[in-house]
Parts: structure tokens; sequence; C-alpha cells
């Protein structure tokens, strides 16, 4: 089962179209929710006016003042209010205020717009340094949302002893999910004050999340909140944290009018309000020898984190540890920081900080390349990771490590040495058109950061039916990746058993374990891995009260689950996560083992540039990584294919305009995502190397294939045009004719 | 909601049209968009809606067997015409080789593009015409899908031009 590639479990209902999406689902008497904002970036709300020829006794209205329970997101740090109340601070300009809900979905958009807000306007801060430089103290006392320091041996004494010292800054800009199906929740509650029964059914990555913020919000215990992940149209992260703040709203809007609410935002609600990728800007000091060895490295790594913590510390987090990236170095200073600014806070999105550091030092190997007179490949070459290395937090490299053979087949299949020597002729002829090739080399993390696993230790189990099925329990949710498929395959795999005799369990909070959050490339190794013990277990359990024989077949397998569900009445077996023995790490030094073991990828993009519009179109691309034992080599490959196509958008074309803090290009048609036209074919090769943290040796992949494209891009641009400064991301045209007229106006 | 609009004239309309070959009769308001009255009146939820604007395709249906997106067609427009949803393409449970290859290719990820994708590719099979590799890309270039990077997609709505260009020539694919 491990290594095949099984249907997707729900494929046939979603091409039949009868998948069940959170708006699909139409609960009878139901209003529709909207969202009044605060449009302003900074400020205190004086008062709310209702304005006139709306017939406002039908409405329902929820303000901050109706909140039974704390006005608080549980969150990382639980700073961000539902709603901000009369006489509180607005801190950024698309902050919820107030909730209205009727039946008449028109009606309620009409009188969203009926609805003024009178603010007592402040200055705002709306970038990195203006946050650093502390114009406004917005947040605590210093503007900083989290900072951590990494440090391995002293770059102190290198820097005057070292043959070459090179800097660079690097930016990379803000990015929106763009997940199909646009945020929606249904809320419904049922009974009043202590008696409540809150459900909330939706688009959400991390069921748990949003059941711990339901249960802050109304003072609940457990029992009285359920949470149920509807067929999700897309997430990549943009559904891990905001759910818990629009469930909060559609469930506020249900307690006070008695009916289910419906909230789904429209696509420019979605744009504007809900989370993006980080904003970043990196600053990069290395040190090496006459030989091109890395003998130092500073990081100044800092995120745009917005007006509250939100997801902030833990995707600085990421970033901090990936700032080491993929190379040998014996003194090593890391300092990041999230900064606040009164915009809205961006979150989780596939990658989590990783892209961000990473950009900036596959950037900067290119840039240090040329200043050293080295070939860039021969460069990366030199200074690689290998078994027995130890990274920036002092993680000893354990497994065998082989990046030189990982870049040799990106380098091969790309036809890479042969296509810089043909482009170093063609590019001299005349005409507008040149061409470049090149390549990134990255890595990424398997799973939380730092003791997160250990923290969540997560629950799942294997559940065996009547008619003699397995069922999958978990609260980990299919947002398209294919972790129904993938469950099903470690379940099936681990007893021997048919793909088709294990499905999962809808996944409802009623019914799951907390598997913990679907984010950080974890589901496949680390759920995947306590599924394949839960299954064992369900197995041995059998066994052991004389249900099944061991040799077994499907069939007499099937027999025993359905006697020992006759006889017990029920049959589950549940794993947990448990930390693996050689693995230590400590909060408070960001000392130790980052992460159990990490994915590693080398991508190749060819680019072709049209000096007359500064278009840069994609030719080629080639993406060689080790992700461990492939579970599933379609669903794998789609993975890549889908994170390149993202990483393109990010590297080129998507940019996140905003004016006074909100984004002013909320719409399909102005915020430019790649269409089929716009990419070319990808070229997925996959190195396996067994991994023994996972399921059959399965290792982390959905987030890896985000770190690689924009740096190659990058450096294929410097490979077509010469030395620019391509140091910020998205590598617009109108950015790119910038760069090339500074070096032509000197 | 207005019965009528400022001129006075009556903003209802009776709206004769065939969905999935069935015929619809429904009182409408002249306002309502296609997606709308599909959605929610008539229930094809499969008709999916991702951005109002005309942009991601992901509410397309086939009209008279030409690709439309929903969302900024005015539901009166139809009047007379023949409507075909995802619902209509598979025949008593069975899928239709389009939806078979979007399967077997692994083209779907969240499957909120999906319908509208398999629509249109319908559309290029059953126009008999032949598409290059370029022209299969920019035929679909009008349905955005943030999963894939479209490459299973591609290869899909090849696949099933492949087989049904084998059909019509009577050759084995």
């Amino acid at each position: 089962m491990i290594g095949a590639s099984p249907s997707r479990k729900e494929g046939r209902a979603k091409v039949l179209g009868t998948s069940t999406y959170t708006d699909d689902k139409f609960l009878p008497g139901a209003l529709h929710g909207v969202t009044i904002r605060s449009q302003v970036p900074r400020g205190i709300l004086k008062a709310i006016h209702f304005g006139e020829g709306i017939p406002w006794a039908d409405f329902t209205i929820v303000t901050a003042a109706d909140i039974p329970g704390t006005n608080r997101v549980a969150s990382v740090v639980d700073d961000q209010p539902f709603l901000v109340g009369i006489g509180d601070e607005i801190t950024h300009p698309e902050q919820p205020i107030l909730l209205l809900a009727h039946a008449d979905r028109h009606l309620v958009e009409k009188a969203r717009g009926a609805v003024r807000l009178e603010v007592e306007e402040l200055p705002a801060i709306l970038d990195i340094q203006s946050s650093l430089n502390l114009q406004q103290v917005i947040y605590g006392t210093d503007n900083l949302l989290k900072e951590i320091r990494i440090s391995k041996g002293d770059p102190g004494p290198v820097w005057a002893q070292a043959a070459h010292v090179i800097e660079g800054e690097y930016q990379t800009g803000a990015q929106e999910h763009m997940y199909l199906e646009p945020n929606a929740i249904i809320g419904q509650v049922e009974g009043k004050g202590p008696e409540a029964q809150v459900t909330v059914w939706g688009s959400l990555q991390c069921p748990y999340y949003v059941h711990s913020a339901l249960k802050q919000l109304f003072g609940l215990p457990d029992e009285q909140v359920r949470v149920v992940a509807m067929e999700m149209g897309g997430a990549f992260g943009g559904k891990e944290d905001y759910p818990s703040v629009n469930a909060g709203h559609a469930a506020l809007l249900s307690w006070k009018s008695g009916r289910p609410v419906k909230v789904v935002y429209d696509r420019e609600e979605d744009l504007a309000c809900t989370t993006k990728r980080h904003p970043s800007r990196t600053r990069l000091r290395t040190a090496f020898d006459a030989d091109g060895h890395l003998l130092a490295l500073e990081a100044d790594f800092i995120l745009d984190g917005g007006a509250y913590a939100t997801l902030s510390p833990v995707v600085l987090s990421r970033g901090a540890v990936h700032a080491g990236s993929v190379y040998r170095c014996p003194n090593v200073r890391i300092h990041a920081r999230a900064v606040a600014t009164n915009t809205p806070p961006p979150g989780a999105f596939r990658g989590f900080g990783a892209p961000q550091s990473l950009f900036a030092m596959e950037r900067h190997m290119e840039v240090c390349a040329r200043r050293l007179g080295l070939d860039a490949v021969e460069l990366r070459r030199r200074n690689f990771l290998r078994m027995g290395d130890t990274m920036a937090t002092g993680q000893v490299i354990r497994e065998d490590l082989d990046l030189g053979g990982l870049m040799d087949r990106a380098l091969q299949e790309s036809r890479y040495q042969d296509k810089r020597a043909a482009f170093a002729l063609t590019n001299q002829e005349a005409g507008p058109l040149r061409r470049g090739i090149g390549l990134s080399v990255f890595m990424h993390g398997c799973g939380f950061t730092g003791s997160g696993e250990s923290h969540l230790a997560s629950v799942a189990g294997v559940e065996g039916l009547a008619d003699g099925s397995l069922s999958v329990l978990a609260a980990s949710t299919e947002m398209g990746q294919g972790k129904n498929t993938v469950f099903c395959q470690i379940v099936a795999g681990a007893l021997g058993l048919p793909y088709d005799m294990v499905d999962v369990a809808v996944v409802d909070t009623d019914r799951v374990p907390n598997s913990g959050p679907t984010v950080a490339s974890r589901s496949t190794m680390m759920v995947g891995r306590i599924l394949e013990d839960a299954a064992i277990g369900l197995k041995l359990s059998l066994v052991q009260q004389g249900f099944l024989k061991e040799p077994y077949t499907a069939e007499t397998f099937r027999e025993a689950v359905r006697k020992a569900v006759a006889r017990l009445g029920s049959l589950k077996c549940y794993g947990q996560y448990h930390r693996p023995p050689n693995i230590a790490w400590d909060d408070v030094t960001y000392q130790g083992d980052a992460y159990p073991t990490y994915s590693w990828g080398c991508y190749a993009a060819e680019v072709v540039v049209d000096l007359d519009t500064y278009e840069v179109k994609v030719e080629d691309f080639v993406a060689v990584q080790e992700v461990g034992r492939v579970v599933n080599p379609i669903l794998a490959a789609g993975q890549v294919e889908g994170g390149i196509a993202q990483g393109i958008g990010w590297g080129l074309w998507e940019e996140v305009t905003t004016a006074q803090g909100r984004m002013i290009n909320n719409q399909m048609t102005n915020y430019i995502i790649p269409t089929s036209a716009d990419l070319p074919r990808i070229k997925v090769v996959f190195l396996e190397n067994a991994h023994p943290a996972g399921p059959g040796g399965a290792k982390g992949i959905g987030e890896l294939p985000m770190d690689g494209p924009a740096p190659a891009l990058l450096n294929a641009l410097e490979n077509a045009l010469g030395a620019l400064r391509l140091d910020e991301v998205p590598m617009t045209p109108e950015r790119l004719l910038v760069r090339c007229e500074e070096v032509s106006h000197g | 909601m207005l019965t009528k609009n400022a001129a006075g004239v009556a903003a209802r309309k009776r709206l004769c049209m065939t969905v999935n070959g069935r015929a619809v009769e429904i009182e409408i308001d002249i306002r309502e968009s296609l997606l709308d009255v599909l959605r929610d009146r008539l229930q094809f939820t499969g008709v999916k809606q991702g951005c109002s604007v005309g942009e991601c395709g992901a509410c397309t249906v086939l009209l008279d067997g030409t690709p439309v997106n929903s969302c900024i067609y005015l539901a009166a427009w139809a009047h007379g015409k023949s409507v075909t949803t995802i619902e209509g393409i598979a025949k008593d449970g069975v899928l239709s080789p389009v939806q078979e290859a979007f399967v077997e290719e692994g083209a779907i990820q969240c499957g909120f593009c999906t319908p509208g994708l398999v629509l249109s590719t319908t559309a290029m099979v059953e126009s008999g015409h032949r598409f290059t590799h370029d022209e299969v890309r920019r035929e679909l270039s009008g349905h955005l899908c943030r999963c894939t990077g479209y490459q299973k997609i591609v290869d899909a709505a090849e696949r099933a031009l492949r087989e049904a260009e084998a059909a019509a020539d009577g050759s084995p694919v």
C-alpha cells in the first residue's frame, strides 16, 4: 500500500459535484451573517450609528457587549478580540466591530452599508521600519510580537580575519492563499446560558483550535461545543487560525438569534480581511575563507506580524530555524523578530516563515558566489550539510544526507550546465529576449518546531465497524492534499489489508480525538505514524481476545472485526505521539533538535525575459526532492506541482497592494495567480530515503515545494540579465524594470 | 425584495429552461444570476461560487453546450435554453470519460474548481476539434485552480480528448 497510488477517497464525490462544502449545507430557518469592520488602521471606537431606511428591528445585531464569555480569540497569545467594544482601541482597518444577521441575504448586504462608525483616529504604523523605529508604540512596550535568538559558536572574531565578508538585504511581500472556496462557517447554538450547545460546521483546518476558541468565547465546557469540518475547497494555512474568528462570529449571531447563521465571505472580504503570508526583511552577513568555506553567518530576520500576535511567534520560529539553511557553518547568530503593525494579522501559509528566510539565503549564496568568483553550484557544494554536521541550533544530522547528489540530479534533469553555456551565447544576440537558468537548495522541517509535537501529544485511532471494515479516527482535515487517502493507505498497509476496507470517519469533535492541527507537513509523518501504531494495536487486541488468528486474510480479518463489534459493542484502538528517544529541544535557549527530521530539495527554474515588456515567462521547471518514502506518488507529485505553482506566483506576480493598511487589489481580477497558460511543465523527481520516524519511512511534503521556486527564479533572472539588485519578491515587471535601469544608469 | 423596478416594470419573470435534460419553470427576480437560481433555488450545489466576477470559472455551466460563468450571467437570459451542470454529466451514476480521466490522472485536489473544469473539458471533447498542448492550456486558463499547478488537470483533459478522438476514429487508445 505504501508507494501505491489508489484513487483519492473522496474523488468520485468531487467529480460528481456531490461533495458538501459549507455553503452547500442548508439549514432550515438559517440567517445570513455579515461583519462590519473598522476601516481605519488605528483609533478609538466612539459610537456606532444605524442609518435610516433599514428595518433594524428585524435584524440580529451583536456587539462586543453581547459576548457571554471572554472576548479574546484563543491562540498562541490571547490578544485578539472577536469584536472591538465602544471605548476600545481599533488596531487594524479590517477589525470586526459589529455583526448583523437577517434571513434576506440581499437586505443584510444593504444594511452593512448603512452602519456608520464614529472613530477617533490615532496615528498608525504600517510597515516594518516604522514599527522598529517605535514611531508609535502600538504593542506592548517595544512593538515586538516575538523575538528569538539562535546562537552557535562565536562569529565575533571571524569578521576581521575572514578572506571575504559579504552582506545583503532581502525582502518578500505578503501573499494571498487564494483557496478557491472563500472562508465559510455555519453556527448553531441551541439552548441558552450555561445549558447552551454550540455547533459549527465549517471550512477549517484545525477543528480543535476552533473548539478551544468557542469554549473560551462562550465560557462552556468541552462537551457543549462541537466542531464539524465540511468538505474544504483549499486552505494552504489560510484556514488554520482564521476560522476561530469567523466561527465565533457565526456562533454569536446564532446564540443571540436562536437560529442557525451562515457566515460566508465573498471574495473581496476574504482577500481584504483574512490572513496572508508574512511580509519579511532579512539582512545577512556571511564570512568565507579564501576557498569559499562558510565561516560565519549573521541573520537579522524580521516579519511584519500585523496588529496581533496570532501565529506570528511560531511562524517566526520556523523562519528563524530555517535561516541557517542547508549549509555547514561553525559560527552563527540568528536574531528574529516579529513586529506589530496596524494591518490585518498575517498567519499561516504553506512554508510558515521558511520560504522567507530561505529566499534570502539562496539569493545571498548566488551573490556571494559572484563576489568570490566561484560558480554558485560549486560554492553550495563546498558548504552543504552532511551526516555528522551540526545545524545552527546544534542539531546533529543523523541521516545519510547527500545534498550534492540531490543537486547533481537536478543539474542533470534540467541540463543546467548545457543551458548556461547555450544562453551565454544566445543572450549576446540582438532582440529583446534573454534566457537564464537558476537553482535553489533548501530544506523543510517536518512537523511542529521544537517541543511543539510533545506539547500537542496528538491522539488518533482506528475503529472497527459493524460490517467488519475499519474507520480512521483523527481530527486531521482533508483540504485537497490527500489526507483521507494517505491515512487509509497507512492503516491498510500496517495491517496488510485492502485499501477499500478502510475509510475515514467524519471529522467531528464529538467523534474523533485531537490528532492536532492539519498543518506543518505533519499529517502523513506524525499522525500517520500514530495511526500505524493504533492499527497494530487494534490487530493485537483482536488476537489477544481470541477474535483473530495470524496469519489472516482480508476476509478472516473482516469476520474478526464483525464478531468483536457484535460482542463488545465497539472496537477502537488509539495511539499517541511519543517523542523519539534521541530528540531533545530547549525552548529557552533554542538549542537542540528543532525537528525530528527534514525534507530536502533542489529546484531548477528556466526563464525567458522580454526586455521590451519586462515580462518573465517560466520555460521549464525541475523539482528534485527527498521526502523519505513516498506514500502515494500521484498525490505527492500533486503537492509538489501545486506548491511550485504557488511559489512561482509568489516569486513573480502575486502582489498585495495596500493603502492605509488595507488591501486594495482584493479581487481575482487584479491579484494575479498563475493560470494553466502561465506555467511550464514541471518535472518532479523523488529520491527516496526511508526515515524511521515516519509511517513506512515517510517524511513531510506539503510545504517543502513552496520554499524553492522563488530563489531559483531570481537566480535564473540573474543568469539571464547579469548582476542586478534581485533582492525582492514578487519580482514584477515593474520592479525588474527599475533594477535594470539602476544598472544602465549606473 | 422589490417587485417592480424604478421604471415601474415588473421585476419578476417566469423563467423556462432545461436543466440537465429536465424542464424547469420558476419565477425569478430579474436581477438574479443564473448561479443564484441554480444553487439557492434549484439546489444544484455542484455549481460553485468562487469570485462573483467571472474570473475563477468555478461557477461554469454549459449553456446549449457552451461554457459560461453563471455568476455573471443573468438567469433571465437562460430562458428557453438548455443548461448542463456537473450534476448532469454522469449517467445513472456512471462517470463520463472526462470525469474518469480527472479521477485517474489525479487532477482533483480540493475539488472546488473541479466541476467547472470537467464541464469545460466536456465542451472541448464534444466540439470534436483537435487541440495542441498549448491550446489545451489556453482553453482551460479561464479556470483558476490553486491546488494542482494544473499539470494533472491538463493531463486529464488531454487523456479525455485523446480517448474521444480514438473513439471517433474507431482506433484503440
